[in-house]
């Protein structure tokens, strides 16, 4: 858990305003890639779930995760192809990467209830994360009003994600 | 296609009065939300779900009484079937919720 936290605050770092990008506010390009990786990143620890738990509730929880944050994305891609803008790698997207696979390979060593409840916390965690990142640095720097608006209704999703994450995350103490 | 149509409106037509909605009431949902809900409705309306997410939803009641599958910019059909304050939400996002009162 302490390693959770640990990585966890390091995403938030690297997403706070201005930290990972310089002074400068993410462009649109950039914005469109860490949203995409982190949908991305929801999506495989979905994957990861579904081929571990055999938990009922955990497994609800994994395929709604990957359908919705797949309709966002295959949205997301559409978007960027109308606007002609090519998502561009960034130092956040690049973090966010490479912290998902550190925790991909510390929940891989789990099994079972210590499996289910390390993915939910993990999820509380990551939507949490990447909630306020959309909030705070990457719905006020959007520039583009339709990439603004998905964004915007990724937010009210993935806040619905985070609450049924919290809760789903309670009743398997 | 003509004799099929012919078909179908002389079923509808022979069905029972009683199977029939008396009313049928529109919500629509949007950005992870129930719209506008009926204000009055009875047993034996039928409520239509319009679902203009791009998300899957359901519309589903806490007593049990009916779990209806939305698909994304889809729709779903709900027969009020019992009186009551129905209190229902979406069993994928939990933090949609809604309730109407159906009267006999």
């Amino acid at each position: 858990m302490v390693k959770l936290i640990a990585s966890i605050g390091a995403i938030a770092l690297l997403l706070a305003p201005g930290v990972a990008l310089g002074a400068a506010p993410p462009n649109d390009a950039q914005i469109a890639h860490i949203a995409y990786t982190a949908g991305n990143i929801d999506i495989a620890a979905a994957k990861q779930a579904l081929a571990k738990s055999g938990n009922k509730a955990v497994r609800g929880f994994a395929q709604e995760m990957v359908r919705d944050h797949q309709a966002v994305n295959d949205k997301a891609l559409a978007l960027v192809k109308t606007l002609h803008v090519t998502p561009e790698q960034n130092p956040t997207s690049s973090a966010l990467t490479s912290q998902a696979e550190k925790k991909r390979a510390e929940l891989a060593k789990l099994s079972g209830a210590a499996f289910d409840r390390a993915y939910t916390a993990n999820e509380v965690a990551y939507h949490q994360t990447v909630n306020s990142a959309l909030a705070d640095t990457l719905i006020p720097s959007a520039q583009n009003a339709e990439l603004k608006s998905l964004l915007q209704t990724g937010l009210v999703l993935f806040k619905e994600h985070q609450a049924h994450a919290e809760h789903l995350s309670a009743s398997l103490k | 296609m003509t004799k099929l149509l012919v078909a179908a409106v002389a079923i509808a037509a022979a069905a029972p009065a009683a199977t029939a909605p008396h009313h049928f009431y529109v919500v629509v949902i949007d950005n992870l939300k129930f719209g506008a809900l009926p204000t009055d409705p009875r047993v034996g309306d039928m409520i239509v779900w319009r679902n203009r997410d791009m998300f899957r939803h359901s519309a589903t009641a806490r007593d049990g009484s009916f779990d209806t599958d939305l698909p994304a910019n889809g729709m779903g059909k709900t027969m009020l079937t019992k009186s009551g304050t129905i209190r229902f939400y979406c069993k994928y996002h939990p933090g949609m919720t809604g309730a109407f009162t159906v009267r006999k």
